[in-house]
């Protein structure tokens, strides 16, 4: 942090997975992942079904374990389960296909619960921040509904607002809208989208190459637990390398 | 049928009444506690707390009840652990009784989607936290109406512990066959009030179970 030599100028890693294996018994999904996320990057992770795409994302949180490797969240390696790791997880925000909005609360409760018993944030001053994300991403009419009277799309957006509430350093995205309606999709991306701009810093998973194109630093295409391949967004779709890769491409292409 | 009016019988049947009340009580709230305990151990990260939760459940729920009074009432003593009748009953109806609650709980929570602990869990909750705010209030609607049925049966099985010299109401029926009265009309008071007790718990359930179902479809 003190001496500052030119090599320096690039930020800082928040993400670093070093060597990082993983098996669900004989099936290594994880093999020998390395990679660095920077600070404010936007990282699409792509790939086909099974590839460990979902699997990858959640160790970050460690919602999965690893067998071997290193994790390390702005510096510090993730602790094991108990509280030291529930504080960390605080820290990284997470989405998921299927909302998982917490069904019994309302939709401005969804928003207040981790800022209040996580963070121990004023119930006040909660549910202010609580209504200016709802705000924010569109869904401030509905605060006091239940989840299942929303729709998809705008349950997504109010799980996103629930993340961004715990004002996390990473924000983790697993296939935020293959469970939507097409017409619901665009609302979520255009959120994600401005998240992205302000500077999140973000790993999504997801087949929404508009979305990889327009907001993403960087496409890494997974398949069979190794990360195959890694570009930027423009160079992968229109000149993928591996033959891999141009399968999977041509086939969601002419999907 | 007037015996229950003759001779300070009354008294003697309404102590015993409130006996079985104060016992059914204190056994509720403990068997509640242990219950809600051995849940959380038996869907816990840590594999000891998933054993020990699962040996406790199948020992007490598998051994007759009377025979788990046999072994509080003569087993403690021999391990110098000196109580009134009546704790050594709470002691054993709630250890019985808690196991059962175990179950339900644990059945319950296992209605509740795994997404919903994933989400808890990424906000940074505890494994308690997410227990209690998040997984159990949801499973409390499909536990409640098999949870009513065991606390239900716990004044039933209190009466066990009129055999082990708690003056509760089996134990009145006892006391007054020895004076004399002609059995039909004890029984019939007895009955009466386990049948009172009962249906207050379920009565309460019910209450219970309505405010729940209206919550969750109110707003
Ligand atoms: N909890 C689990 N237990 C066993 N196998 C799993 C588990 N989760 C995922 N898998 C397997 O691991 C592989 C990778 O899964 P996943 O990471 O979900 O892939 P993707 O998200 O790329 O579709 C799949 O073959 C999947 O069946
Ligand atoms: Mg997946």
């Amino acid at each position: 942090m003190t001496e500052t030599t030119p090599s320096d100028s690039r930020p800082s890693p928040l993400v670093v997975l070093s060597g990082v294996n993983k098996h669900f018994g004989a099936l290594h999904v994880l093999q020998d992942i390395n990679l660095e996320i920077v600070q404010g990057e936007v990282v699409v992770l792509i790939g086909p079904s099974g590839s460990g795409k979902s699997t990858l994302c959640r160790t970050i949180n460690r919602l999965e374990t690893v067998d071997s490797g290193t994790i390390t969240l702005d510096g510090h390696p993730l602790p094991a389960e108990g509280k030291e790791l529930a504080k960390l997880r605080a820290e990284v925000g997470m989405v998921f296909q299927s909302f998982n909005l917490f069904a019994h609360k309302t939709v401005l409760e969804n928003v207040v619960l981790g800022q209040v018993k996580v963070r121990k944030i004023p119930r006040t001053q909660a549910e202010e921040t609580a209504r200016a994300l709802l705000e924010r991403v569109g869904v401030a009419a509905q605060a006091d509904k239940l989840p299942a009277q929303l729709s998809g799309g705008q349950q997504q957006r109010v799980a996103i607002a629930r993340a961004l509430a715990m004002n996390p350093k990473v924000m983790l995205f697993d296939e935020p809208t293959s469970a939507l309606d097409p017409e619901m999709i665009n609302e979520v991306l255009e959120v994600m989208r401005s998240l992205a701009a302000e500077g999140m810093t973000m790993v999504v998973v997801t087949h929404e190459m508009g979305f990889a194109r327009s907001a993403a630093n960087r496409v890494l295409f997974m398949a069979d637990g190794r990360i195959v391949e890694e570009n930027t967004p423009e160079a992968f779709f229109t000149a993928p390398r591996s033959d891999r890769a141009k399968d999977f491409l041509s086939k969601i292409l002419h999907h | 049928m007037g015996i229950l009016f003759e001779h300070g019988n009354f008294t003697l049947f309404r102590d015993g009444f409130l006996r079985t009340l104060e016992l059914s009580a204190v056994s509720a709230v403990l068997a509640l506690l242990l219950g809600i305990l051995l849940a959380a151990f038996r869907v816990s990260p840590v594999p000891a707390l998933r054993v020990f939760g699962t040996v406790w459940v199948n020992i007490f729920r598998n051994t007759p009840l009377t025979l788990l009074f046999i072994a509080v009432n003569f087993g403690l003593p021999q391990l110098d652990v000196h109580l009134s009748p009546f704790v050594f009953a709470a002691i054993a109806l709630s250890a019985y009784t808690g196991s059962f609650v175990c179950e339900v709980l644990r059945s319950g929570i296992n209605t509740v989607s795994l997404g919903q602990a994933e989400a808890a869990r990424s906000l940074g909750m505890t494994f308690g936290q997410t227990l209690t705010l998040v997984v159990l209030p949801q499973a409390a609607r499909s536990v409640l109406s098999p949870l009513s049925s065991v606390f239900i049966a716990l004044p039933r099985n209190s009466a066990i512990a009129g055999a082990f010299s708690v003056p509760e109401l089996y134990n009145v029926q006892q006391t007054l066959s020895d004076r004399g009265y002609a059995i039909f009309a004890i029984f019939f008071w007895v009955a009466l009030a386990y049948l009172v007790i009962s249906a207050a718990v379920g009565l309460l359930f019910r209450v219970i179970e309505n405010r729940v179902n209206r919550l969750a479809v109110a707003r």
